[in-house]
């Protein structure tokens, strides 16, 4: 089963993810399942119009990049795509702004909640607290 | 539909729900029948994993992605037996006499709340962490303060058994943090006051609540309901609202009680926030130890007050400011962080408030007026400070543009963190202090209730949570929010005997 509620447009959101966190580019094909199941599972429990909104704002996010730059969003190096992306960041359309935001946290909330990469950011917290560490 | 009967119904069992629920044990013990309703559930030790993807569906409204209604404010409030306890830090912190006095609510003053918090501060075992349990982020700020010319405070905390987690904001996996779940719920139930979890009031009637109770979702945390799943109609003499600021709100404008006060859901205020982070060179211990045992209140003077913290992966990176490289070079220096929150305080204006939408859904409205936006530069100015004095390389300040201040540039730090780069929507703000809404005062025509929290015009409803603040009260209010509940509790145990 397709854990993405959003297949049609997978390349333009893996094209936006990894310019919000690099290190997805590389990601195995494993990193890229549980991020986006973690995300399918945060939608999931929202309305169903978010998940179509959100699908609507990557179209015009890859619409943007082909009248701007002549290549779809994926079709843009890192660089280009993260300075695309922050234009509409600091868009003075509040809606565009909110969208921006809303992707952006969508995608740490997939990466930033996997335990090896919580791991590899050397973050340690657990229960057993001072005693672990003393 | 079932029909229960009651004396009493008490809707939430938060810090409010759960303060009240143990001051009426004497009815109990009287033989009169006490009801708590709590929609979430009743957690068990072992469903604190400390994990951010377990626990945040798990513990908080809309699983913390609660959004204010343009979307620019993350709003945070937990549900379940314990409300916002279950996650709150704890730091324990009574009512500044300034805020009570500009409050001007009949009868309450500032000696009575002292009074009524100190009890609860003894009766959550409130003390000052050991100096050897303080750690590395707590002790930057302390010495960095102090070298930028300000005098940090000690929160008094309320735990027993801090192993030094540091995960409160997420449900302490060690029973440590004293919330109502672990103080006043166990003793309201011990005393006969009986406690309905998983149990939403849908709409509340003179005399009658309607209730649904949901079964537990498969692998869902938390136990069944006490009672069946399905539709209850609860009949009862007595109801107090302790749902939340916006809960309580909630409530009473989708039950549409006819000629309820004017000033539902108005007045709210937050105490909008932000997490400023500063890279150090070196590895500073910050992800062990409790999180926040130091703050810096500089409400009065300049609006804000600033707060150790330390936050887990996901909630810091949703917290910094942008994405891409310069977002990814900050989280992998987690290690060597060094973090800060930032608090506003906000008054309450006309168009923030609390409304629903046609499901019956609360929809927060709320705008950052000008006032905010200059306390929260001001805040970030006096934190990148202490940051730089701690011995900070860089610093990340969501109000200077580009938002990384490195340290040869410190003694730019007011030309380059301003309120103009405030930009709702893409600067990352969020609330955990939610106030207002059916607050306190002299008439229906200015307020909700009256000062013991009844409301205006309606002898057998009140109102015992968060939702009483007529304003912001500019420090950390669960305190508070318990001896205003206490009061409230006063209030109706006299009613009673009068009657
Ligand atoms: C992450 C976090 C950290 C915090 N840290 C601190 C701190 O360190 N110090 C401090 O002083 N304060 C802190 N706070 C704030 C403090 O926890 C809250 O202000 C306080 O708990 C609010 O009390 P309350 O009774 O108004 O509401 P809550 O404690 O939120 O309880 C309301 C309860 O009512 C229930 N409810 C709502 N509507 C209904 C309904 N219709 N039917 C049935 N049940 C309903 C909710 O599910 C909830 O359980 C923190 C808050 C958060 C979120
Ligand atoms: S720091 Fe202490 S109170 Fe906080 S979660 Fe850990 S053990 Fe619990």
């Amino acid at each position: 089963m397709d854990p993405l509620p959003l297949t049609s447009i997978r390349p333009v959101f893996r094209a936006a993810a990894v310019a919000f966190v690099p290190a997805l580019e590389p990601a195995s094909p494993a990193i890229w399942e549980a991020v986006e199941r973690t995300i399918a599972a945060a939608l999931a429990g929202r309305p169903p119009g978010v998940t179509r909104q959100l699908a609507l704002f990557l179209r015009m996010l890859d619409l943007a990049a082909r009248l701007r730059h002549g290549r779809s969003l994926a079709g843009l190096d890192l660089l280009a795509r993260v300075r695309l992306l922050e234009r509409f960041e600091r868009s003075p359309i509040l809606l565009v702004r909110r969208g921006i935001w809303g992707l952006r946290t969508l995608v740490f909330m997939g990466y930033y909640t996997q335990e090896p990469v919580i791991a590899g950011l050397g973050y340690r917290a657990s229960a057993a607290g001072w005693s672990a560490r003393r | 539909m079932t029909t229960r009967r009651y004396d009493v119904v008490i809707v939430g069992a938060g810090a409010g729900g759960g303060t009240m629920a143990a001051r009426l044990v004497p009815l109990a013990a009287a033989g009169k029948k006490v009801l708590v309703l709590e929609q979430g559930p009743r957690f068990l030790d072992h469903d604190f994993t400390g994990r951010e993807l377990d626990m945040a569906p798990a513990l908080f409204a809309d699983g913390g992605g609660f959004l204010t209604a343009d979307g620019s404010m993350t709003l945070a409030f937990g549900q379940g037996y314990g409300g916002s306890t279950i996650v709150y830090t704890g730091t324990s912190l009574i009512a500044p006499e300034r805020v009570i006095r500009r409050w001007n609510v009949p009868d309450l003053i500032h000696s009575d709340l002292a009074a009524r918090s100190a009890r609860y501060l003894g009766q959550n075992n409130v003390h000052l962490l050991p100096t050897d349990e303080i750690n590395e982020n707590n002790r930057l700020f302390v010495t960095g303060a102090a070298k930028a010319g300000y005098h940090a405070e000690r929160f008094p905390l309320n735990l027993k058994g801090c192993r030094g987690s540091s995960l409160c904001n997420l449900g302490c996996p060690n029973a440590a943090k004293q919330g109502t779940h672990r103080v006043q719920l166990p003793a309201a139930e011990r005393g006969g006051v009986e406690v309905v979890t998983r149990a939403e009031v849908r709409r509340l009637g003179e005399g009658r609540l309607e209730v649904r109770i949901t079964p537990r979702p498969a692998g869902g945390k938390g136990t069944e309901s006490e009672w069946a799943p399905g539709e209850y109609s609860v009949a009862t003499d007595h109801v107090v609202l302790a749902g939340g600021s916006i809960g309580t709100s909630a409530l009473l404008l989708r039950s549409g009680l006819a000629g309820l006060p004017v000033r539902v859901g108005h007045g709210f205020t937050a105490h909008p926030a932000f997490v400023l982070v500063a890279e150090h060179a070196r590895p500073v211990e910050n992800d062990v130890g409790h999180p926040k045992s130091f703050f810096l209140d500089r409400g009065e003077r300049e609006g804000f007050v600033l707060e150790t913290c330390m936050y887990f992966p996901f909630v810091t990176a949703k917290n910094l400011t942008g994405f891409g490289p310069d977002h990814a070079r900050m989280m992998e220096a987690f290690p060597r962080l060094q973090m800060i929150l930032v608090l506003a305080c906000d008054r309450a204006v006309e168009g923030n408030r609390i409304t629903i939408n046609r499901s019956g859904k609360a929809v927060v409205h709320y705008g950052f007026t000008q006032t905010v936006r200059e306390s929260l530069a001001a805040a970030t100015r006096a934190a990148a400070r202490i940051f730089f004095a701690a011995g900070a390389v860089r610093v990340h300040a969501p109000l200077a543009d580009p938002p990384v201040i490195e340290a040869r540039d410190q003694g730019r730090i007011d030309q380059l963190i301003a309120a103009r780069h405030f930009l709702p929507g893409a600067t990352s703000i969020s609330s955990a202090h939610l106030m207002g809404g059916a607050g306190m005062g002299w008439s229906a025509a200015d307020s909700v209730t009256d000062g013991f929290g009844r409301v205006h015009g309606r002898p057998w409803l009140r109102v015992a949570d968060s939702s009483l603040f007529p304003d912001a009260l500019e420090i950390n209010p669960y305190l508070t929010i318990m001896a205003l509940a206490d009061r409230v509790a006063d209030g109706l145990l006299a009613d009673l005997k009068t009657n």
